[in-house]
């Protein structure tokens, strides 16, 4: 995959755009569980109050709070609260919210900065405990000996009737600040959270004392936070629409450009590379390769980026949410990873091996059907079933273990996740009873637990299918990186004019890359113009070869070719294949028309010259027959006409060009003989100047060649007319009278 | 998004000319079974077997379900105990939280959770042992069927269509029975289940909740018709693309030879673009559906706790039934998808399992007769006593041949493509019936024979060299399985190929690959001629069955054969006038007729349509 990053570049900044989305989508994900616990905490076991911080205190209160706060926070606490008096001219606007501020005056909250409020808690909180002590103490004289224990100040010896503050207020400060310093030790002990669930109970107290609606708070304080959490959540939904947006055009658009990579490259490519490649798997990789990618760019932008932002997001606020579970959640995720693990190691070749089998179920079945003939021929029925039926039974074997260990994960993961549950539960309601953390805490951890096993899933799904996918891109990266054997040269030479079409070849050698031998040795010879010049020889000697060299499907390894003079390797390859009518063994045609095939080969020819391409063709009779003539539909790969018909089609479109150069790769063998000798004969009549080269088995084709070439295990061994070689050419003897009666020979 | 598996043929086809958007528009019909009905009765006949393990599975499933969906209520339970806990001793009464009651709660779960694994895993278990045994039989039923069929059915029916039954469709109801069929009994009892767990609690917030379930499925269904659109915009220009990539591949050559680099890489530039505007929108769309989900889920989870949070107050509920209805939401919305899914699952399903059984209820051929002649001494008289015969049943190809052989004849048909040499040989082997007239072998109608019996009276070489994946060895060995190594060599030599094959990496125990492509077309035609020769027909075929064998190589085996053939009735089938100079007869063939019959050189001195044939091969230039 590392290979093709390089497509990824025109896409850098939707990447970007989509990783921070991500990372919001990842925050409001991870918000809500908090939000969750915010209302469980605060909006139902605190009644709506938040924290100590109370909105407002009675004057007489927060006056007496002040008595255990440290000289160092009083300027904190004064900052933050501002005395109302009923007269004042801005009391009308709080008399709503405060009721007794029409009777006596308040303190009320000033909006202060966030950071301060959790600092202002912790005074206040403590200032509240000891103030709620105290007012048990005024009503309890006899848990007011504990106090005094140890102290220079004994709250039991106040004479009863005389108010606790009023004497606290006329102990010298030091004496009241020894008290308090022993009551900060105390509370301190208990910890912030709990010092503030206590100190919220007094808010609470203290609130009714004020006329406001408790009710009414604690409403409010779960529709905020509901406000809060809905918000995010649609939030959380928009950027992964977000994502989703960006991921798709990303991986689109990337694809789009290796497909067109691809593609370009491939059409670049000569035989050589197609060689290596293969037809079929150079499709593969510009089609199904291609989209393969496409998939995973998607999916990991989506989710292999988003699963560890998630998990490591989660990690982060459990552990803030309570440091002292995380070894659950490890355990879990441990676990679940061993399980997934262990699954895959055996799973993973079992995989690899249904899919050998399902190939050899396929492999069977195919000879099955191509074979049928023969199979019935041969009364081989039973056994080919057998064979099958072995086939099956391999294949069902692998697939059923696979599916039953797939059967095995699915149920204990689950178990899994909910050990985890129940483990959080038991371990979490130990932290509760100690105070360490609260009931919405703990339920917001087992969200995240949950997040973040997924997140694992999530990742470990990556080592799934990114291998397949990464095979995927280096079989892309392979052809991306093939260089091409044939080059243009980088100062080419024009072919002279007037271009007259002789063909030389001198010493020619060819060797097919890590062959052992050549496939062509030592051929020379001079193709001239208005002449036709055969190769003939027996399957394998090489003749298809010394042709395709022509129009540098190969590059000779040793010699040269000249035409006119100029080796063909240093003048462009376009403007040779100009010079060239070139038709293949195979009669090869496009899917259009026919009209458009023979166009194929020049764009502005006219109708006439296409009729008279097909009537040398031999194939008008055919076209024209059917009503549709010209137009007549050509499926893909030519399917709709016969083997025959099709080599007459590239014949007439090889015409149509009307080269100075023929080359007819054994292009007549799927015409009868007649139809072989008439279009020969036509041929001859209208290529003129041209120079023709023809491949052939057949000696009836090539008997009234100008020269015939006769090629064995890639030599020339003969070379001459069809009487010169009857001759002197033992091997052409022996191919002729092959084919041919005793007085043809002559 | 599994429905859109097969790619429509005519999204394959590229369109010719210049682009043409919107041209005549594939249509794409999804894959849906035309007898629904009858297709699932018989795919549940076809399940009778599994019947008692199917009701186990049932059974296994609607207890884990059960049992699964009882855990987050009692788990609720132990949060609640928690809760009243911690706020007593806040309170300061009470003596604080219960861990007793807590620890019991968890244990009882913590079972209900071990039971609901259990069941789970015994009902995959059975499961995927009845639909893979279903897939096997319905493979095998297919393959055998393949032996019974008669060739007339191939004729209309390509390879790859009986392969994708075999392979996708066998596959799609083996997936779609392992998956749906327990699924649809887990999401029903999880919608039940979940539902009355969440009325217990409050149906306050159970009606709310049901509210938005639907929002979701509205939101779903507009965005799956939206990227169906989408989807299929995308298959067919992802046909376009290669189908154009697959067709110059494959005419590199004859590209590259004319230039056509250019005039390719910009048609498909063009067809690219076109895709990947289609492209990215069905992946956003379908990648949409997620996200969606899980917007509507969370909104879900804020109102319920919106709701919980006001209920609890209220004392109408308590903390842990909160956490409990937001486990019951969450895990509300994956059955009611799948409950969606499944009608769609079904008629996958059905789709595929009707192809199947399409075929399986494929007329076969014709059985043989009862009481079928005894072949002992074969002397090979064959009659064709005015055959008439066409693959379609308003084309006839044969319209009345008649011919006598007399045993030990070389009798050669030649005539030009499409004249019905091949069909005759095809009618004599009974690949094919005759509509009218009869065929004799040995003056007994070869309808009369046991196919078996018929078949092995003769050895037969085709144009078409069928090998398969297997060493040299056992393709030779093919038709007598009981021939000796040496036989196998000696009947190497005698096609001369022995040669050719001990000169390969492994000699006779080369394995010839998939494509049978490690060896040429040649050599390949030797082996199948190798193959007849062991043996030892009372007949022979021989259909163009040197015709990829170089001449001066043709001479030689020629020469083996005759020592085959001498004294045996043979058929030969040649475009090479040649190879058949020196055959006892020979029917020149128009038509579906023959047109004349005789010695070669009689033929040839009746300056006919045989001297005509003849003659072509060797038609000197004419002058001028």
């Amino acid at each position: 995959m590392r290979r093709l990053l390089k497509y990824l570049k025109p896409f850098l900044v939707p990447i970007i755009i989509s990783i921070v989305l991500l990372f919001i989508q990842a925050n409001a994900e991870l918000a809500l569980p908090d939000y969750l616990s915010r209302i469980v905490n605060n909006g139902i076991q605190q009644n709506g109050v938040e924290n100590a911080v109370a909105v407002a205190f009675r004057q007489e209160t927060l006056d007496r709070l002040t008595l255990f706060i440290e000289p160092d926070d009083l300027d904190l606490v004064a900052a933050s609260y501002q005395l109302l008096t009923p007269d004042d001219p801005r009391a009308a606007e709080y008399v709503e919210a405060f009721p007794l501020l029409e009777e006596e005056p308040i303190y009320v909250l000033q909006d202060g900065d966030a950071d301060r409020e959790e600092e202002l808690n912790l005074i206040l909180g403590k200032a509240l405990l000891a103030y709620s002590g105290l007012q048990r103490l005024a009503e309890d004289p006899s848990a007011a000996a504990l106090l005094a224990e140890g102290g220079d100040f004994d709250p039991s010896r106040i004479p009863p009737g005389m108010d606790i503050f009023e004497v606290l207020e006329s102990l010298p400060s030091a004496l009241r600040m020894g008290l308090t310093t022993r009551l900060e030790e105390t509370f301190t002990s208990l910890g912030e959270s709990m010092i503030t669930q206590m100190a919220v109970g007094i808010v609470k107290e203290e609130y009714e004392a004020l006329g406001m609606d408790a009710g009414q708070l604690q409403r409010d304080y779960i529709l905020k936070t509901g406000g809060t959490m809905l918000l995010i959540s649609i939030l959380g939904g928009v950027t992964t629409i977000g994502v989703s947006y960006f991921a798709s055009r990303t991986a689109a658009g990337a694809a789009r450009d290796i497909r067109k990579d691809v593609f370009e490259k491939v059409e670049s490519f000569t035989s050589a590379e197609f060689d290596k490649f293969s037809t079929a798997s150079l499709i593969t990789r510009s089609t199904n390769d291609v989209t393969q990618v496409q998939r995973v760019i998607f999916m990991f932008l989506r989710l292999v980026v988003y699963a560890p932002i998630l998990g490591i997001g989660g990690v982060i606020r459990a552990v803030d949410k309570s440091a002292s579970m995380w070894w659950l959640i490890a355990v879990a995720v441990v676990a679940l990873l061993a399980l997934i693990i262990t699954i895959f190691m055996i799973a993973v070749p079992k995989f690899k091996l249904m899919q050998d089998l399902i190939d050899r179920l396929n492999l069977v079945t195919r000879e099955n059907l191509s074979g049928m003939m023969v199979i019935r021929a041969f009364n081989k029925q039973d056994d080919e079933s057998q064979r099958f039926d072995e086939a099956n039974r391999d294949l069902t074997d692998t697939s059923l273990f696979v599916a039953r260990v797939m059967v095995t994960m699915m149920p204990v993961m689950m178990l899994l996740m909910n050990a985890l549950s129940l483990a959080i539960i038991w371990v979490g309601s130990h932290q509760v009873a100690e105070a360490a953390i609260q009931v919405g805490d703990m339920m917001a951890f087992m969200q995240y637990a949950m997040q973040i096993v997924m997140a694992f899933l999530m990742m470990s799904m990556l080592f799934i299918f990114l291998p397949r996918a990464a095979v995927s891109g280096d079989r892309i990266a392979d052809v991306l990186e093939t260089d091409i054997v044939i080059q243009d040269p980088e100062d080419p030479r024009e072919f002279p004019e007037p271009f007259k079409g002789e063909i030389e070849f001198q010493d020619v050698s060819f060797r097919y890359p890590d062959a052992e031998d050549d496939v062509v040795r030592d051929v020379s010879f001079t193709a001239s113009p208005g002449q036709t010049t055969a190769f003939i020889g027996s399957t394998g000697c090489g003749k298809s070869t010394v042709i395709n060299l022509i129009p540098r499907f190969y590059d000779v390894t040793q010699g040269k070719i000249l035409i006119d003079g100029i080796d063909v390797r240093d003048v462009r390859q376009s403007d040779l294949r100009d010079k060239i009518g070139f038709v293949p063994q195979k009669g090869t045609l496009f899917s259009g028309t026919i009209e458009s095939n023979l166009l194929y080969a020049d764009p502005e020819a006219d109708a006439d010259t296409l009729r008279e391409a097909l009537d040398i063709a031999q194939a008008s009779e055919f076209v024209f027959d059917s009503e549709e003539g010209l137009a007549s539909d050509i499926s893909q790969g030519g399917t709709n006409v016969s083997g025959g018909q099709k080599q007459r089609l590239s014949i007439a479109r090889a015409l149509v060009k009307k080269p100075p150069i023929y080359i007819f790769d054994d292009s007549f063998s799927a015409l009868d003989f007649k139809t072989d000798s008439a279009l020969r004969r036509e041929m001859k009549k209208r290529t003129g100047d041209s120079t023709v080269l023809i491949v052939t088995q057949r000696v009836a084709t090539v008997k009234n060649a100008d020269q015939i070439i006769v090629l064995d295990e890639g030599r020339v061994v003969g070379k001459g007319t069809h009487k010169e070689l009857m001759g002197a050419c033992k091997t052409y003897q022996e191919i002729a009278s092959s084919q041919l009666s005793k007085e043809e020979l002559v | 998004m599994t429905t859109h598996g097969r790619m429509s043929s005519s999204a394959r086809r590229s369109p010719r000319g210049p682009m043409r958007h919107g041209g005549p528009m594939a249509m794409m019909k999804g894959d849906t079974a035309r007898d629904f009905k009858g297709t699932m009765k018989k795919l549940f006949d076809y399940l009778g077997a599994y019947k008692a393990g199917i009701l186990i599975v049932m059974v296994f499933a609607i207890a884990s379900t059960i049992f699964s969906i009882a855990g987050p209520k009692i788990l609720g339970r132990a949060t609640t105990t928690l809760f009243e806990g911690v706020m007593a001793s806040l309170a300061g009464s009470g003596e604080g939280i219960d861990f007793d009651a807590i620890g019991q709660i968890l244990l009882w779960t913590g079972g209900l959770y071990l039971a609901s694994t259990l069941f789970s895993f015994i009902q995959g278990w059975i499961m995927s042992g009845i639909s893979t045994d279903i897939t096997y039989r319905f493979r095998k039923d297919i393959a055998e069927k393949i032996n019974r069929m008669p060739f007339k059915y191939f004729d209309n029916t390509s390879q790859g269509e009986v392969l994708s039954r075999i392979t996708n469709d066998v596959d799609t109801v083996n997936q779609t029975l392992n998956q749906s069929l327990s699924q649809m009994i887990t999401s029903l009892v999880s919608v039940i289940g979940v539902l009355v767990m969440m009325f217990t609690i409050s149906w306050k917030m159970t009606l709310v909740a049901l509210t938005i379930i639907p929002l979701s499925g509205l939101i779903v269904i507009l965005v799956v018709r939206q990227s169906q659109k989408y989807f299929n915009q995308q298959q067919e220009y992802l046909g376009h693309v290669n189908g154009h990539v697959e067709e110059m591949f494959g005419s590199h050559l004859v590209m590259k030879a004319f230039n056509g680099e250019a005039d390719s890489v910009r048609k498909f530039s063009g067809f690219n673009d076109t895709l990947y505007s289609s492209a990215w929108k069905s992946q956003f769309l379908s990648g949409l559906m997620m996200p969606i989900m899980r917007v509507v889920g969370n909104l879900g989870y804020v109102v319920i706790s919106i709701l919980g949070g006001y209920l609890a107050i209220q004392g109408a509920i308590t903390v842990g039934d909160i956490q409990a209805f937001i486990q019951y939401v969450n895990s509300f919305t994956r059955p009611i998808t799948q409950i969606a899914n499944i009608s769609n699952i079904l008629q996958q399903t059905a789709a595929a399992a009707e192809r199947v059984f399409e075929f399986l209820e494929e007329e076969e051929e014709i059985p043989d007769v009862e009481n079928p002649v005894q072949p002992d001494e074969i002397k090979g008289h064959v009659e064709f006593r005015n055959v008439q015969f066409g693959y379609q049943p308003d084309e006839i190809i044969i319209k009345d041949f008649s011919a006598d052989i007399q045993p030990g004849q070389k009798i050669a048909l030649v005539g030009p493509t499409g004249a019905g040499k091949t069909t005759m040989v095809k009618l004599l082997m009974r690949f094919y019936d005759v509509n009218q007239g009869a065929i004799l072998v040995d003056d007994h109608n070869i309808k009369d024979y046991k196919r078996e019996d018929l078949r092995c009276m003769f050895g037969m070489v085709l144009q078409d060299t069928w090998l398969y994946n297997d060493t040299i060895m056992e393709n030779i060995r093919y038709g007598r399985p009981d021939a000796t190594d040496q036989e196998v060599i000696q009947a190497a030599k005698a096609a001369h190929v022995d040669h050719f094959v001990r000169t390969l990496s492994d000699g006779y125990n080369l394995v010839l690959n998939e494509e049978v492509s490690n060896i040429s077309q040649g050599q390949k035609q030797l082996l199948t001629i190798a193959r007849a020769i062991i043996l030892d027909p009372s007949m022979l075929i021989l259909d163009e069955a040197t015709s990829s064998v170089d001449t001066r190589t043709e001479v030689l085996i020629q020469k083996a054969m005759d020592t085959l053939m001498k004294n045996r009735t043979s058929f030969i089938i040649a475009h090479r006038l040649s190879t058949i100079r020196n055959a006892d007869r020979i029917l020149v063939m128009d038509q579906g007729d023959i047109v004349e019959q005789g010695k070669h050189e009689e033929l040839l001195k009746r300056n006919g349509f045989y001297a005509e044939l003849y003659n072509s091969q060797f038609e000197t230039e004419v002058a001028g």
